[in-house]
């Protein structure tokens, strides 16, 4: 399931801790970047790596809002809609990002571009409003920067 | 004043660079000292911790169990997920290397081999930049086997969050880290009895742990003297909001908060040269306060508390006269109610019923009574769960229904205009 590289980077990480389980993070990261996603059969396997069972894989999956248990668009697009960013505008850029990917917050696009999420706090607040697209920021936003950047992703 | 924790010196971040402005000189002399004199000096200096909650940083080592026979930890806080919140990522872009001589230190002084710096999932491009300064300074020996060749010998690794406020809170950072949900845990017992794999444990922000090579190089007297001598040192404010020049800010403790907004070095003024309606002095949490009632308030724990709020994590955000605090209250219900973890009943439930409430208030769905109710909810959260995520939630309430009680019984009262219209 991980590649032979990756399968080392993660026996790799179990000497940083006292108890194997506490690569458990790491190692979903790891296979969220090899996949795009995390799958039952992944949560299967690294829960059998790590020595913990599946339900638990699946506890700590569902529990953070970074690990994707649904495949997404090519393009994750996510919007900071928290207080600093929405006294900046974020409704508009949020709207923005809908019209141009045509899917609505929370959807992926029908061709498989795009998902648009609401994201809380980035820590980017000075920067605000801000979106992000995979680990990349994007700040001081306006409606028409927003349309250049997404113009640019096509 | 001189800039210390974020200094405008080019390249800062790399270690040569750190090197050449007296990096390091701080680790070597802690080193030269018994452990003990290590944690006196950080005690004396009145460093208070830049998470959010000021405990004193030499008391909280002291703490520790001494000796070095069995296993102990140093969990460094960079989960930095408080809305208003944006310095420590300034720490990990331009100055982490003085973060990390600050681990260093204080892991001799507690006799620590093993510590984590926990950084939030969404700061995946920051976590490479922390890497390669760690690696850099393992290239030179400054972490690692046997120190300088002073016989001792730690390891840091950095330790990715995966999106969850509540990881901030030490004892969730603590599951987290160990591999679980994060969920807090029960105090007693205090991470220092029992923390990460229920061995002793030592969990410091990011901030707080910049602070102490400075300490140590200059002395805790030269330190005690920055700011105000009950909250002493460097802080970093982040200023958002409805000023003119957004960002993160060095600043000795105890500037005003007005200055802080409207002097040119700083937030250069609210947009628009409107007046300031409210602000939030240190991340979302902490309580509101009125425009007109910022005279004489400081940048500082107690004149912060005085005023009825509290420091924080020092985000300050503005709003200005046109700002709907109904629907910015709502905003924050939601946040809360959506990182909640669920293990308390109050928080899980009340932090649902607050946001639903104030989803009603801002489309003038709200009935007279439910403005009281608001308040009796958050004071049924507040003090009754596991962790400060319950308070946390209801303090905003609690201060924006309290402080700007007529905003939301307008709301009330536009409702019948709506219907009829």
């Amino acid at each position: 399931m991980l590649t032979q590289e990756n399968l080392q980077k993660a026996q790799d990480l179990f000497k940083r801790y006292p108890q194997k389980k506490a690569a458990l993070l790491p190692i979903l990261w790891i296979a969220q970047e090899q996949e795009g996603w995390i799958s039952q059969e992944m949560m299967k396997y690294i829960g059998d790596l790590v020595g913990v069972p599946y339900a638990h894989v699946l506890g700590v999956v569902t529990f953070y809002t970074m690990y994707n248990d649904k495949k997404l668009g090519h393009h994750h697009i996510e919007v900071c809609t928290n207080v600093s960013c929405m006294l900046k505008g974020s409704d508009k850029i949020l709207s923005t990002v809908e019209r141009m990917c045509g899917t609505k917050l929370g959807t992926t696009s029908a061709d498989g571009k795009y998902t648009i999420s609401e994201v809380e706090c980035m820590g980017a607040c000075g920067g605000a409003p801000m979106l992000a697209i995979g680990e990349e920021y994007h700040e001081h936003l306006t409606p028409e920067k927003t349309e250049q950047l997404l113009t640019g992703l096509k | 004043m001189e800039k210390y924790i974020l200094p405008e010196i080019q390249d800062y971040h790399k270690i040569d660079v750190y090197e050449q402005h007296g990096g390091y000189t701080a680790l070597k002399k802690a080193m030269q000292m018994k452990p003990d004199e290590v944690i006196e000096e950080v005690k004396k200096s009145g460093l208070r911790g830049r998470g959010g909650a000021c405990f004193p940083t030499g008391l909280k080592w002291s703490f520790m169990p001494k000796g070095n026979d069995k296993p102990k930890y140093l969990a460094v806080n960079g989960d930095e997920s408080e809305p208003g919140t944006f310095k420590d990522r300034k720490i990990f872009e331009f100055n982490p290397h003085m973060m990390i001589e600050g681990i260093l230190i204080g892991c001799y002084a507690m006799g620590i081999t093993t510590a984590y710096i926990y950084i939030r999932g969404e700061y995946g491009k920051w976590i490479k930049m922390v890497d390669k300064a760690l690696a850099e300074a393992y290239a030179k020996g400054y972490i690692g086997e046997n120190i300088l060749g002073s016989g001792y010998s730690t390891n840091i690794y950095t330790h990715r969050g995966a999106g969850a406020y509540i990881c901030g809170e030490e004892s969730a950072l603590m599951n987290s880290l160990e591999g679980e949900r994060g969920y807090p845990r029960v105090k007693p017992p205090f991470p220092a009895q029992k923390g990460l794999w229920s061995a002793p444990t030592t969990i410091n922000n990011v901030e707080t742990m910049t602070n102490v090579p400075l300490i140590i190089n200059k002395g805790s007297e030269w330190y005690s003297k920055i700011g105000v001598a009950k909250h002493p040192g460097p802080i970093l404010v982040g200023i958002s909001g409805h000023v003119n020049k957004p960002g993160v800010y060095e600043i000795p403790t105890g500037v005003p908060l007005l200055s802080l907004i409207n002097d040119p070095q700083y937030g250069g003024g609210v947009t628009g040269g409107k007046k300031i309606k409210a602000v939030i002095p240190g991340g979302s949490s902490t309580m509101i306060l009125r425009g007109e009632n910022l005279e004489g308030v400081t940048m500082d724990a107690d004149s912060l508390k005085a005023a009825g709020s509290s420091v924080g994590t020092a985000g300050l955000i503005v709003m200005d006269e046109d700002t709907d605090l109904v629907k910015v209250l709502s905003r924050i219900s939601h946040f809360y109610h959506h990182e909640s973890c669920g293990q308390c009943t109050p928080c899980r439930e009340g932090t649902g019923w607050l946001e639903k409430m104030l989803h009603r208030f801002e489309h003038y769905e709200a009935r007279q009574e439910d403005v009281d109710m608001l308040v009796n909810v958050a004071n049924q959260i507040e003090g009754n769960t596991i962790c400060a995520l319950g308070d946390a939630a209801a303090w905003p309430v609690q201060s924006f229904v309290k402080r700007f009680r007529e905003e939301y019984e307008k709301r009330v009262k536009e409702k019948a205009a709506v219907e009829a219209a």
